[in-house]
């Protein structure tokens, strides 16, 4: 009897860290689909201006890598709170 | 059966901080350097633990090579110029890269003006973060920028610059005016009303940018040894795995030179946009009117 139950105790705690990890995961992801869809677009539309405009492909690069810092700033914040909530 | 290997616990035993510094030696066991633990300094009700640990050192090892790369760099470019002729060979790329954060990083983005003046303390963030980046990379090395607590430290100086640096160039009543902002158009109640919901809005505005700045730091920096380590530890996951052990063990170890390769250059970009953001704040806060 007191076997079974620890057992049942044992199979509650593992079943709420797996949920524990799931939802870790699945915030993962959404913030990575989120982050590649704005990078995606930020990197397309800089290659886009820079085949028009050569010359202005210094200013534009810059203007790119400090978006996708920004747009990446947030992402991260995210995985980082999968990632505690997932450890605490 | 065998004991499955605890990689997560290895990984993060690998990012953490410590007051021991191990030297893994490859044929079995680590050289083990236990640092001195100090009794905590009571301040009122606060216990302050002043006592070194591992991130500690490699920051004091990165700060003591920042200051002999420049010095050496100062010196042999007088050296160089004194002969009369191009600076030339490992200086000559330091100076090109001083001279790219000053005058593009810098100057362009908090004005001509002001930007010489900062341009000392977003360099001593760029070179500071770049060695600290690429000291984790080196075997036996740490991360240091991989610690929430050396980010959050750095982000703090560049809080205390931004706002006091817009303190002394707007003025105290300029500077009120970025926390108590009226949108323009507005008159009576609703100019009223509409500068209450903004205080708390400016307020949060200002605190959002250095917190975005220290865990961006962190995240990149932990994220990368996070996935070199979890490669690695595919292959301890395959280890009793007959064949497939030799396959996994030659992709994981491509994948691994391929994220070694990218942690450089994350490493360098992170200790641009540092460095970058920070100026770009700065400037913002300059030009606030």
């Amino acid at each position: 009897m007191f076997m079974l139950q620890e057992a049942a105790a044992d199979a509650a705690k593992t079943a709420l860290n797996t949920n524990a990890l799931l939802g870790a995961g699945i915030g993962m992801g959404l913030a990575i689909i989120g982050a590649g869809l704005g990078i995606g677009r930020i990197g397309g539309q800089a290659v886009e201006a820079m085949a028009r405009q050569p010359e202005a492909s210094g200013d534009i690069r810059g203007a790119m890598i400090l978006t996708a810092a920004l747009i990446e700033g947030v992402t991260l914040a995210a995985l980082v709170f999968a990632l505690l909530f997932k450890v605490l | 059966m065998m004991q499955a290997p605890d990689i997560g616990g290895m990984i993060l035993h690998h990012t953490a901080d410590a007051h021991e510094i191990a030297f893994e030696l490859p044929w079995g066991g680590a050289a083990v350097i236990h640092l001195p633990r100090w009794d905590p300094i009571q301040v009122g009700g606060l216990a302050i633990d002043l006592s070194p640990t591992k991130h500690v050192i490699f920051m004091l090892v990165a700060a003591t090579l920042v200051l002999a790369t420049m010095v050496a760099t100062g010196r042999a470019l007088q050296r160089q110029r004194a002969r009369g002729g191009a600076p030339k060979g490992l200086p000559s790329m330091i100076e090109a890269m001083v001279l790219y954060i000053r005058n593009d990083v810098a100057i362009a983005n908090i004005g001509r003006h002001r930007g010489a003046q900062f341009a000392p303390y977003i360099l001593t963030l760029f070179w500071f973060i770049l060695y600290c980046n690429l000291l984790g990379l080196v075997p036996w090395g740490a991360t240091a920028t991989g610690n929430l607590m050396v980010t959050g430290a750095l982000a703090l100086t560049a809080l205390a610059t931004i706002e006091i640096s817009g303190m002394v160039a707007l003025g105290p009543k300029g500077y009120l005016k970025t926390i108590v902002f009226t949108p323009p158009g507005t008159t009576g109640i609703a100019a009223v009303i509409l500068t209450a919901i903004m205080i708390p809005i400016e307020i949060i505005g200002k605190l959002v940018k250095p917190f975005a700045l220290m865990l961006r730091l962190f995240a990149n920096m932990t994220a990368g040894h996070f996935v070199i380590l979890s490669l690695l530890g595919i292959i301890f996951l395959f280890g009793n795995v007959a064949v497939i052990k030799y396959v996994v063990l030659g992709g994981s170890i491509f994948f691994v030179l391929f994220m070694m390769a990218l942690e450089l250059f994350i490493a360098l970009l992170q200790a641009y946009i540092f460095a970058l953001l920070t100026s770009v704040f700065i400037g913002m806060m300059q030009h606030e009117h």
